[in-house]
């Protein structure tokens, strides 16, 4: 089955049960985002957000359910009625339109920041060098770090790993962007530079982008949605605007009032 | 005749080409060894990490057992079982092979070292295996491992004497000659002992500077 690009959410969750022993973390969620969509995951540690984001990613596997990304089944398919795993080559076709940005950066250290952004372009992609270059240039224009093209990842400060990081997610052309929690390593005064970075991008692309973050400012700029999870669920969904200033579920108060520390 | 035992200064300097000589193929050996050993050492840590038991156990018995055997035992038996194959040729194999155990687990915790987060970062960007393991996990584990493969040639340069039991002419046969043709075997032996020191000293000093350096 195939649908024509548009037609299909970017990301369907159908019935998705994530366990990690006996915790069960995920029990049957279903939520879709649209193509284009900015969508925040809010809610306390543990409640599941960045597990979708790694499943996402290929980086855990479901227990249960099917996940679509453009309608396409990504990790497992129903067939005849049975859950069956999809094999690694197709797995990774719907996997490349998608991008992530860890916490920790996760640079390669053995390699310069241009290397590092690079290195998928021509590995993945099969551009040449020159193409890959010329684009990553373009990128590390775009967050700021032009002049630090030859630096070796550590010699930079997070904020400028986590910027570099940006952009070597950017370079794979990715349909949806899962960032998560990209600040929270950083100190301070930093977050405002990585942040803008990230405002930038939603504004001049159409970038679907799951985001789990503490900045609630930066959730209220960028998405236009929020999910509010608790123990794996789904407990209230919202645009930010009303989210943020009326929400209606005690959990998401209670929530809000313990983040906003009002 | 007994052997001699005071020093004479004629004696030391009439056995020292012979030394050298023999040092010339014991350095041969340690790295020609070294190089059988780094190259397996890797083969067999990448091969302990495939899901495949029928591959891990088997593998498991020989380098325990290659490991729990004393090397001189070692080179007499493939030497009496391949009769044909020049000795030093045998001696750098069996050195190597040898070694190879042991580099094996300092590659495999040089390996395990690599944070999860690399192996995360070459998954989201949809590196293929092979390019996450020669691009981004095997150049910094390697780097994490050199120090032991260091400390490693050094060990192997010192056992080198044991290629004495299939009779490849390196440093300590040469001595024994000497001594056996002269009787005089306390000038041959220090001076093995000296040249021995001469080499692997500032060869840990490197070592061990290696070692701050990447840490």
């Amino acid at each position: 089955m195939t649908t024509t690009p548009g037609s299909a959410p970017a990301i369907e969750f159908c019935d998705v049960v994530k366990r990690f022993g006996d915790n069960v973390v995920l029990d049957g969620l279903s939520f879709s985002v649209a193509q284009g969509d900015r969508v925040t995951l809010i809610g306390p540690s543990g409640s599941g957000k960045t597990t979708i984001l790694r499943l996402l990613m290929t980086l855990e596997e479901a227990d249960g359910g099917i996940i679509l990304v453009d309608g396409d089944p990504y990790t497992h398919e129903m067939r005849g009625g049975k859950r069956v795993p999809i094999p690694e080559k197709r797995r990774r076709t719907v996997r490349r339109r998608v991008g992530m940005v860890f916490q920790q950066f996760n640079l390669f250290p053995n390699m310069s920041v241009l290397e590092n952004i690079v290195e998928a372009p021509v590995h993945v992609l099969g551009l040449s060098r020159a193409q890959a270059t010329v684009r990553a240039e373009e990128l590390l224009e775009q967050v700021g770090l032009a002049d630090k093209r030859d630096a070796r990842c550590t010699q930079l400060s997070g904020g400028q790993q986590q910027r570099v990081a940006i952009a070597r997610a950017l370079a794979m052309d990715p349909e949806i962007l899962l960032l998560d929690e990209v600040t929270s390593a950083l100190d301070p005064e930093i977050v405002a530079d990585v942040l803008g970075v990230l405002r930038e991008i939603a504004e001049t692309t159409d970038i679907t982008m799951l985001i789990v973050t503490h900045e609630m400012q930066f959730a209220r700029d960028v998405s236009n949605r929020v999910l509010m999870f608790d123990h794996g669920r789904i407990v209230e969904e919202a645009d930010p605007e009303t989210m943020f200033t009326a929400p209606r579920h005690e959990r998401t108060q209670e929530f809000l009032r313990a983040v906003l520390g009002s | 005749m007994s052997p001699e035992t005071v020093w004479r200064w004629d004696r030391a300097w009439e056995v020292l080409p012979h030394l050298l000589e023999g040092l010339r193929i014991t350095v041969l050996a340690t790295v020609v060894g070294m190089a059988v050993a780094s190259v397996l050492g890797l083969v067999i840590a990448l091969a302990m990490r495939t899901p495949s038991r029928w591959l891990t156990v088997p593998l498991r018995i020989v380098t325990d057992f290659v490991r729990m055997t004393p090397l001189p035992v070692q080179l007499v038996f493939v030497w009496l079982l391949l009769p044909t194959v020049p000795s030093l040729v045998i001696g750098c194999t069996v050195l190597g092979v040898h070694y190879a155990t042991y580099m094996s687990e300092v590659y495999r915790a040089g390996i395990e070292a690599v944070p999860r987060g690399q192996w995360e970062a070459a998954t989201a960007l949809d590196l293929p295996r092979s390019r996450t393991w020669l691009g981004v996990v095997l150049p910094q584990a390697v780097r994490k491992t050199l120090p032991g493969l260091g400390n490693y040639a050094i060990s192997m340069f010192k056992e080198t004497p044991f290629l004495f039991v299939i009779s490849v002419v390196e440093m300590f046969t040469e001595a024994q000659k000497f001594g056996a043709n002269t009787f005089s075997y306390i000038e041959p032996l220090t001076m093995v002992g000296l040249l021995f020191l001469l080499v692997s000293y500032p060869t840990s000093l490197l070592v061990r500077r290696m070692e701050t350096r990447l840490a």
